[in-house]
């Protein structure tokens, strides 16, 4: 028999060994790859994850330009002349406006809107388990909903087939990212960006700050060319002197109506305390002429509700773009924490469970062969090999291969008993099982024998994954 | 060699199943967690260690999300620096997942590792489940 480590029973320490003794032997990347490079839904990334903008971003720097042009010619023409014939203050409360609007602007367009990361396999498989039980044979079962309570109200949670979980309430998925997203708003265009909980406030800050500044700049035109016509009396005269102010004015007069509807609207949104979303479904709006509109989420008090959404504690992003992913080839982990969680202790468990979690997948799925192929005592493995050698190999090695990984998994990852190796290991299934980290996305991975189970779990046509390759 | 090889039976818990606690939302879109103890975990631990966890985890939860004049306070601060403020500091949320973790390893070495289970952090998850592993212990396997 290969000698086989001996480890204490403690979990973490068995955690951490096995990781530490698979890492040298089975590093082959080079450079170790951060989460955001294998992030499943329609996103780019910038500065190495920090930033994340939507895929089809086309309008934001249209955006971004407008206001650049705008301001730029409001400083470079009308503010000379308004800083002689009324104050200097002018361009002061235009830059500060200025400055507000376009740092509003870059954060709601880099900052995550509340993305939240894909189910695991684990959690998905339970999660068809459950329904099973309960729903009907039919290869392709119907959307799948969930009914819940909320304040005594009945709120319908829908089953989002691509990210393989029940959406918590409020959570949309956004078809052009290709995320769930949680208090979605809408998907806005001209910041490139979906409006979720998290970037709300950035959102509506710009709004709002972009009415300011257009309603500014805008008096400010009007001021400058009355003035000036006063000065030469006639209008024509003093347009033909500063043909910039024109631009401004029909850049502002159009921008006005729809910036200040929208700034509305969405005042309205935040003092009753509704997505976009909601308001364009009319969830809540069946019962006209009630005080709450049976919105449950309403704390009935317009002041309440606007702090709430605006000023509320900031939650964390859900998706962790700057972890490093595990020394595996393309496999990512489906979500983590923001924040540096200390080396790799805490990791190292998630990366043990879900490591052996596969194998218990693996199992569920071909339970039978295993129950027949493994039972408890080892030393009948020899002989076993010879059976299931000479019987079936096809569906015989994955089984075998799992149940007999599943020990060797834990301790001698560098050194399997030879016995086993020319048998129960082919390639694919030798590698899967002890490098793939999280099962969610090993469906995702070109092994043809998982692509097969990936369908046994149950997944319509609309399994969204993006392949990595 | 028969010995050396169930020796290390004996010492190599294997996982056995998962148990996935999910969200309870009846209180709306709060981070709260179910309290029902999953039929799962009943010949492992007793229902009262369980939903006192839970409990636990759930008050930590909303003292994270709590509004109060302090989010508020720190909401508007943030706002008026145009967020550059988080550049230096870390927002009460954060805080309090800090203390998250620290409660759950306090957790899983006090209670959960000698029943052979482990709670993972539900930030690894999203905050979608607390997921709980089960590990089959080898010793009641090797006697079959």
């Amino acid at each position: 028999m290969k000698n086989c480590e001996y480890q204490q029973i403690d979990p973490r320490a068995l955690s951490v060994s096995p990781l530490s003794a698979q890492n040298p032997a089975e590093k082959k990347v080079q450079r170790p790859r951060r989460k955001w490079e294998a992030f499943p839904g329609k996103n780019r990334f910038f500065c190495d994850g920090r930033l994340i903008l939507a895929r089809q971003n086309g309008v934001l720097p249209l955006t971004l330009g407008l206001i650049v042009v705008t301001s730029g010619l409001f400083f470079a023409f009308d503010c000379p002349f308004l800083v002689e014939h009324l104050t200097v203050c002018i361009p002061v409360i235009g830059g500060v406006l200025f400055l507000f609007v376009v740092a509003s602007l870059l954060r709601t367009s880099f900052t995550d809107p509340g993305i939240l990361p894909r189910a695991t396999a684990d959690e998905a498989a339970d999660i068809e388990r459950q329904i099973d039980t309960s729903g009907s044979s039919t290869y392709r079962p119907p959307p799948r909903t969930k009914e819940i309570l909320i304040n005594q109200q009945v709120v319908k949670l829908k089953y989002c087939f691509t990210c393989k979980m029940f959406r918590p309430p409020r959570t949309s998925h956004c078809s052009l990212c290709d995320n769930c997203v949680e208090r979605f708003d809408h998907h806005c265009p001209w910041v490139g960006n979906c409006v979720g909980k998290r970037n709300y406030r950035y959102f509506y800050s710009f709004i709002i700050s972009l009415s300011f500044l257009t309603s500014f700049i805008f008096a400010c035109v009007i001021t400058h060319i009355t003035l000036r016509s006063q000065a030469k009396k006639g209008i024509v005269q003093a347009v033909q002197e500063s043909p910039a102010s024109v631009v401004e004015l029909v850049i502002c007069f159009f921008s006005i109506w729809s910036i200040l509807g929208l700034s509305g609207f969405h005042t309205y949104l935040v003092a009753s305390n509704l997505t976009t979303n909601e308001d364009i479904k009319g969830s809540w709006s069946g019962k006209r002429g009630a005080e709450e509109s049976g919105n449950p989420y309403t704390y009935s008090n317009i002041i309440t509700n606007c702090c709430a959404t605006l000023c509320g504690p900031m939650p964390p992003s859900l998706i962790d773009r700057r972890g490093f992913l595990p020394p595996d080839e393309a496999i990512p982990a489906a979500a983590a924490s923001e924040m540096e969680l200390p080396p790799f202790t805490p990791k190292s468990d998630a990366n043990m469970c879900t490591q052996s979690t596969k194998d218990v997948l693996e199992r569920m799925l071909h339970s039978s062969d295993f129950h027949g192929l493994c039972p408890s005592g080892n030393p009948k493995t020899s002989p076993l090999v010879q059976e299931v050698s000479s019987s079936a190999p096809a569906t015989a090695e994955p089984s075998l291969s799992s149940g007999c990984s599943r020990q060797l998994a834990r301790q001698a990852v560098v050194d399997p008993c030879p016995l086993l190796t020319p048998v129960a290991f082919s390639k694919n299934n030798r590698r899967d099982s002890l490098h793939s980290i999280n099962p969610a996305f090993r469906l995702a991975s070109p092994s043809p024998t998982l692509s097969r189970r990936a369908l046994v779990l149950g997944d319509g046509p609309d399994i969204g994954f993006i392949p990595q390759h | 060699m028969a010995e050396t090889h169930s020796l290390q039976d004996l010492q190599q818990p294997a996982v056995s199943s998962k148990v996935f606690v999910q969200r309870d939302y009846s209180s709306g879109t709060i981070c709260k967690f179910q309290t029902k103890f999953p039929s799962e975990l009943e010949s492992r631990m007793d229902k009262q260690q369980f939903e006192e966890t839970m409990q636990s985890l759930n008050n930590l939860y909303a003292e994270a999300e709590k509004l109060g004049g302090k989010s508020y306070l720190e909401g508007c601060l943030a706002c008026l620096t145009a967020y550059t403020i988080f550049l230096c500091m870390e927002t009460h949320y954060e805080k309090v997942l800090k203390k998250i973790a620290k409660y759950i390893k306090d957790q899983n070495e006090k209670i959960y590792a000698p029943r052979g289970l482990l709670l993972t952090d539900p930030i690894e998850r999203g905050l979608r489940v607390v997921e709980i592993t089960i590990f089959e212990d080898r010793n009641i396997g090797s006697g079959r």
